[in-house]
């Protein structure tokens, strides 16, 4: 918390006290322009998904940026189409109920380990940060016929089960509610808040910036998710986005204009969260960055 | 109730605690632990899903040794961690370097640094597959051909395919990296440089003697967490070469690729066991190495 908070102040700091005026520095100049036109091949392949995804078929090819006869025909027959309807649904739904899990029960034991005294507790902690070591990959097979046995396969409760808490949010968490200073806990327990509520509205409104940083990790991550899914589920209906995009295959099979629209509707609602709540979702990258 | 009511203060809290961590602690054991403890006990073993479960002692781990497509995709991850790390590191230490410099139009700037990272693998695989393609298609072969050059088999040859794969994977993550350089370099406090600048010190001088010595922590996070990254690389692989996963020739085949196929198309579920314990040693190997050798710099 220490390092966050010092970054903002400092830098808003030295916008106003360093250097008013100094005299223009070529080398500044250059910098700026090197960063500006590395900062353009960045978001090259962003804006040419885009741009095709807005193309009629015979317009793919000249691979002009600008179209010339912009349209939305792509997007309303992909739609149209049905699957990537469901598949942006089941994306949705799935990215939504794992994050909201997260946010409770992740929060939930990083403040039972971190403002309880009892016993096993440096016990459970430590085993739940060892899972940390243990790769997805190891896990999926068991987790395959876990499935297989309980009839799971194939459904909502399937894809998402693996993911309902991580270990990473749960040291995120622990590590916040530490600034939350237990006299705080003490005096809502003296107004006679049992256990359940003082963790509630008066522990979890203290570490709301850490809440949302936890979120938008673990949305990201849970929208742009492949493999599990990619194995857990069979029917087209029940694909994410990320397998269903990847589930066209060959290029030679492809319509570039159709497969970059789809691109696009997998891509386009994170970026514009992103462009939205560009200054907090950093923060929040930063903090889960220095802390989990 | 009247049992809870008898309870001493710290009795209660407990009892709260276990109620609380009830349910945590059944998900982490049968979903992380029983989990991992089940893939070492099928890796012993020989299992096709269907037939039954035989144990074959080390069977799985001497079949992985002897198998050349092992050795081969062994080799291609560390490829792609030896190049990706690496990579990574300089391009994002060297653009936040300069970045953190910058006050005009700081967050814009960023902001095209950062955007990539919220992007999904499969999306972008076909962005870059499209990239990739022969002349009449591919963005890149059509500006090769705008000036004269021949045209590049990205995709389709053994010795290009990996570095092809790898380009998106080390583009997606750059933004992220960028971002912890630049707090790391926000945390290093000003008065060392002030202190270097009456001293006369020239910049050169200042990255190596004091920028770089108080990155470090920030440098150990970065090379681990990205390694581990490189050396779990799926998404980007499987997405780009879809008409051959791992292809051509098994010249891009990542372990965790191997894993998938053994697993799910072969349905050797043993044998993918196995390769699964390898993968896990790996990491285990490869971050402790590198938190040894980072630290005591």
């Amino acid at each position: 918390m220490a390092v966050v908070e010092e970054i903002r102040p400092s830098s808003d700091a030295l916008l106003k006290t360093r250097q008013p005026k100094r005299p223009a520095n070529m080398g500044n100049y250059i910098r700026w322009l090197l960063l500006f036109f590395g900062g353009i091949a960045m978001v090259t392949p962003l804006a040419y998904m885009i741009s095709t995804s807005l193309k009629w078929p015979h317009e793919v090819y000249n691979l002009q940026l600008i179209p010339n006869e912009p349209t939305i025909e792509n997007y309303t027959y992909v739609l149209e189409d049905g699957r990537f309807y469901w598949w942006f649904l089941n994306s949705l739904i799935i990215a939504t109920i794992t994050t909201v899990c997260n946010v409770i029960f992740d929060s939930l034991v990083g403040y039972t380990l971190c403002k309880f005294r009892f016993p096993g507790r440096y016990i459970i902690f430590i085993a739940i940060l060892s899972t940390l070591m243990i790769p997805t990959e190891m896990l999926v097979i068991p987790w395959y016929l876990m499935s297989q046995q309980f009839g799971w396969l194939d459904t909502y409760w399937g894809i998402m089960f693996p993911g309902l808490m991580t270990a990473f949010g749960t040291f995120l968490m622990k590590q916040f509610f530490e600034t939350v200073p237990d006299d705080f806990i003490e005096a809502a327990r003296i107004d006679g808040l049992n256990e359940l509520q003082i963790w509630w509205t008066v522990a979890m409104p203290l570490v709301k910036p850490a809440l949302a940083a936890l979120a938008i990790f673990v949305f990201l991550g849970n929208w742009t998710a492949f493999i599990w899914p990619l194995i857990v589920t069979n029917s087209v209906d029940m694909y994410t986005l990320p397998v269903g995009l990847s589930s066209f295959g060959d290029e030679a099979d492809v319509q570039w204009e159709l497969i970059m629209t789809g691109a696009a509707i997998s891509t386009l609602p994170t970026l514009v969260v992103f462009l939205i709540f560009q200054r907090f979702i950093i923060r929040g990258v930063v903090m889960a960055g220095l802390k989990g | 109730m009247d049992l809870y009511r008898n309870l001493t203060i710290r009795q209660k809290q407990i009892v709260w605690a276990y109620a609380f961590l009830a349910l945590p602690i059944l998900f982490y054991s049968v979903i992380r632990f029983y989990p991992t403890g089940n893939a070492i006990l099928i890796s012993f073993q020989d299992w096709n899903l269907l037939g039954a479960r035989t144990w074959t002692g080390l069977d799985n781990y001497v079949k992985l040794l002897g198998d050349p497509v092992f050795w081969q995709v062994f080799r291609n991850t560390f490829v792609y961690l030896l190049l990706g790390t690496p990579i990574s590191l300089v391009i994002s230490f060297i653009i936040a370097y300069h970045l953190d410099k910058t006050r005009f139009m700081h967050g814009f700037l960023r902001m095209l640094y950062f955007l990539p990272f919220m992007t999904s693998a499969v999306a972008m695989a076909w962005v870059w597959r499209w990239f990739y393609q022969p002349v009449p298609i591919g963005l890149f072969n059509n500006a090769l051909a705008s000036i004269g050059i021949p045209q590049i088999a990205f995709l389709n040859s053994t010795t290009n395919a990996l570095p092809s794969v790898l380009a998106p994977a080390v583009w997606a993550g750059l933004g992220f990296q960028i971002i912890i350089f630049m707090a790391g370099l926000r945390a290093i406090p000003r008065s060392y440089y002030e202190a270097a600048k009456i001293d006369g010190v020239g910049w050169w001088t200042v990255l190596w003697e004091i920028t770089i010595p108080l990155l470090k922590p920030t440098i150990v996070f970065i090379v681990v967490f990205s390694s581990i990254g490189f050396l779990r690389i799926f998404d980007h692989v499987f997405n780009m070469t879809t008409n051959n996963p791992g292809g051509p020739l098994n010249s891009t085949k990542p372990l965790v690729l191997m894993i998938y196929e053994t697993a799910f198309d072969s349905f050797d579920m043993g044998y993918a066991a196995a390769q699964t314990v390898v993968l896990f040693l790996v990491l285990l190997v490869v971050s402790l190495i590198q938190l040894r050798i980072l630290r005591d710099r």
